[in-house]
């Protein structure tokens, strides 16, 4: 079954008088559970892609369809409760809420879906122990360091379990360490919860744990490896 | 989809506190901007207050019974009989504290010296004080002993311009029903002080029995005043006053018997609210500006809780929330120090030395703030009401950004 189906997808952008292509008739399928990276450099479309599968930005034309819904033609509130529901997002710059502790970060998707909070709590107590944040939950993002707060953010994106997860260079702000631990657990919560992973990246250390590779430029896919 | 209120309230309180200064800047702003709009409709309520209260121990009562002619032509003519036992049961009703039948006709008083016109009140001692409390502006000789009373009481200021004084006799001079020429000579027992010159200069008091016989009209009145528990609160007591009365009678509350006070009072409601919302306009540029500021900074997080699936309506409610969680605060520490101020102005201001001529517009030397819960009430839903609307463009604004472009703030 497919997790995310993209048709002759196209996105352009307006810079002063010159139109820049983001997108350039895609067309992908990525299949439930898969480990999908997009790579290519700068500008190549990877991050513009990563943003119309998660209803982030809209395409010119072409239909996306994420959950067997085309979201395309869905309306702001719609498109909100699509990404409540069945996305969860990892950004480079881990974009946690400042005032609200790690648990509570991780909880507040959990909270909108309208969770209980007995099994609010206990999920997110749960993944932040699955992360290795035992102990660290009631720390704000300001106490946390950056590979700490990226793995709050990776808790926050799966603890309510949605079958896509997309991550626009997650390691970019890590040490080799810290991003080497966060891939091994990408990696490790694709196995065990059976979520579709999309990543856009430029680290090779990325890629090289990725089961298909999707390589972009000037906005069109130019070649695709499936790997191990 | 059910609107996370629990995170919304956590997220707004957090977020006030997350730039103190700029937070206790504008705590103390709408504070301070609610203590005035509180503090000062307080003073001027109690400026008014006086007035009024002066206004109705003059004319007196809340409520008064007339013959339907007497206020175009204030004469004998315009007499009516004694309270029948319909309007004596409604007089007796426990929302009347006080009421007293009188006889006002226009006469001329005349000392050895010097002659004027004035309103000759024919009042029951006893009844008549607890309306208009003459006895405690007597300031030489006595109050008047009984309805039968053979003696006087003129003003201070009317004895002045008839080169007369206490003990001396003068005629009072008016008509009887048929017009003829009815007169009396009384001897001088009270002199008596009040706030306005007029009053002093052209009331006269005497025993009600006595001016009855003197104009020859039996048991019959000009008037009857009623007084209630509360000025403000008159209209139930005119009303049930005037069913009793019926319409061979006039019947009107004090507002309308005196125009004068009656659009003070409406003036003052008028000017209340306009002053409460001059005040929250300068308010309202400070409360933009914070709420404007507070979003711009959190653009990107506004973004990002709409790319983890925030309805647009959530961000709209947590700005309002933010918002209100200021403005309850200040709310809070506005009523508290408006209260505070004037709970220890409540023993009455001296204001005798910056208010020399204020008498004459019929206000007293000593101000009484009179903090009333309705002033308080409309300066409350004003501020909260006026404030979310206020808030709700910042609000919108930061619903309506794109999550991709507000994302790319930095």
């Amino acid at each position: 079954m497919s997790a995310v189906t993209c048709a002759a997808l196209c996105k352009t952008f307006q810079q002063g008088e010159e139109t820049i292509i983001g997108l350039d008739r895609v067309d992908l399928k990525i299949d439930s559970g898969d480990f999908v990276c997009l790579s290519g450099p700068s500008g190549s479309g990877k991050t513009t892609l990563l943003n119309a599968i998660g209803g982030l930005d809209k395409p010119d034309s072409g239909v996306i369809t994420v959950a067997g819904q085309r979201i395309d033609r869905l309306g702001k509130g719609d498109l909100a409760d699509m990404r409540l529901h069945h996305i969860g997002f990892v950004f480079q710059a881990y974009n946690l809420i400042p005032v609200l502790t790690a648990r509570e970060n991780v909880e507040f998707v959990m909270q909108i879906q309208g969770v209980a909070a007995a099994t609010r709590r206990a999920r997110s107590m749960a993944i932040l122990e699955e992360v290795g944040l035992r102990g660290l939950h009631e720390r704000r993002p300001a106490q946390l360091s950056g590979g700490q707060q990226q793995r709050v953010a990776v808790a926050r994106a799966i603890v309510s379990r949605p079958a896509l997860v997309l991550a626009d260079e997650p390691t970019a702000n890590l040490d080799s360490v810290t991003a080497e631990h966060l891939m091994d657990l990408f990696v490790e919560l694709n196995q065990r919860h059976g979520s579709t992973f999309v990543i856009a990246t430029h680290d090779s250390r990325v890629m090289a744990h990725a089961r298909r590779l999707i390589r972009m430029q000037d906005g069109r896919i130019i070649e695709e490896l499936a790997q191990r | 989809m059910t609107t996370p209120w629990r995170v919304l309230w956590t997220l707004a309180w957090r977020n006030l506190w997350r730039n103190h200064r700029r937070t206790l800047i504008m705590l103390a702003a709408i504070a301070i901007g609610v203590w005035a709009m509180i503090f000062l409709t307080a003073i001027m309520r109690g400026m008014v207050d006086d007035m009024v209260r002066g206004g109705i121990h003059t004319l007196p009562g809340h409520v008064q019974v007339h013959h339907p002619a007497y206020r175009d032509d204030p004469s004998v003519a315009n007499r009516m009989p004694p309270p029948d036992p319909t309007l004596a049961a409604a007089l007796a009703a426990p929302e009347v504290v006080a009421w007293s039948g009188r006889v006002k006709v226009p006469a001329i008083i005349s000392s050895e010296r010097d002659s004027r016109g004035v309103s000759l009140i024919g009042i029951d001692p006893v009844a008549d004080d607890r309306l208009a409390g003459i006895a405690a502006t007597i300031v030489e000789g006595r109050f008047l002993e009984g309805p039968a009373d053979r003696g006087v009481l003129i003003g201070a200021r009317l004895a002045e311009r008839l080169e007369t004084r206490l003990g001396k006799r003068v005629v009072v001079m008016s008509q009887d029903p048929d017009n003829d020429i009815a007169d009396r000579g009384f001897r001088i027992v009270g002199i008596f002080r009040a706030r306005l010159q007029g009053v002093e200069e052209s009331l006269v008091y005497a025993g009600l029995e006595t001016v009855q016989r003197m104009l020859r009209i039996d048991e019959e009145l000009t008037e009857v005043a009623v007084l209630g528990d509360d000025y403000r609160d008159v209209d139930a007591l005119y009303r049930d006053i005037a069913a009793a009365a019926g319409a061979q009678r006039e019947t009107l509350p004090w507002y309308e018997l005196d125009g004068y006070l009656g659009s003070m009072l409406r003036v003052m409601d008028g000017f209340v609210l306009v002053w409460i919302v001059i005040v929250f306009v300068a308010l309202s540029f400070g409360l933009v500006n914070t709420l404007a500021m507070a979003v711009f900074e959190r653009v990107r997080e506004i973004g990002m809780m709409q790319a983890l699936g925030m309805r647009p309506a959530a961000i709209v409610w947590q700005i309002l929330l933010e918002s209100l969680c200021l403005l309850g605060l200040g709310l809070l520490l506005g009523d508290l120090l408006a209260v505070l101020s004037l709970w220890a102005m409540q023993g009455g201001v001296d204001v005798s030395a910056v208010a020399a001529g204020m008498e004459m517009a019929g206000y007293g030397s000593m101000l009484y703030p009179s903090l009333q819960w309705r002033d308080l009430l409309t300066a409350n839903v004003v501020v909260i009401v006026l404030g979310l609307l206020t808030s709700l463009l910042p609000a919108w604004r930061a619903s309506r950004y794109a999550p991709i472009e507000a994302l790319a703030k930095t």
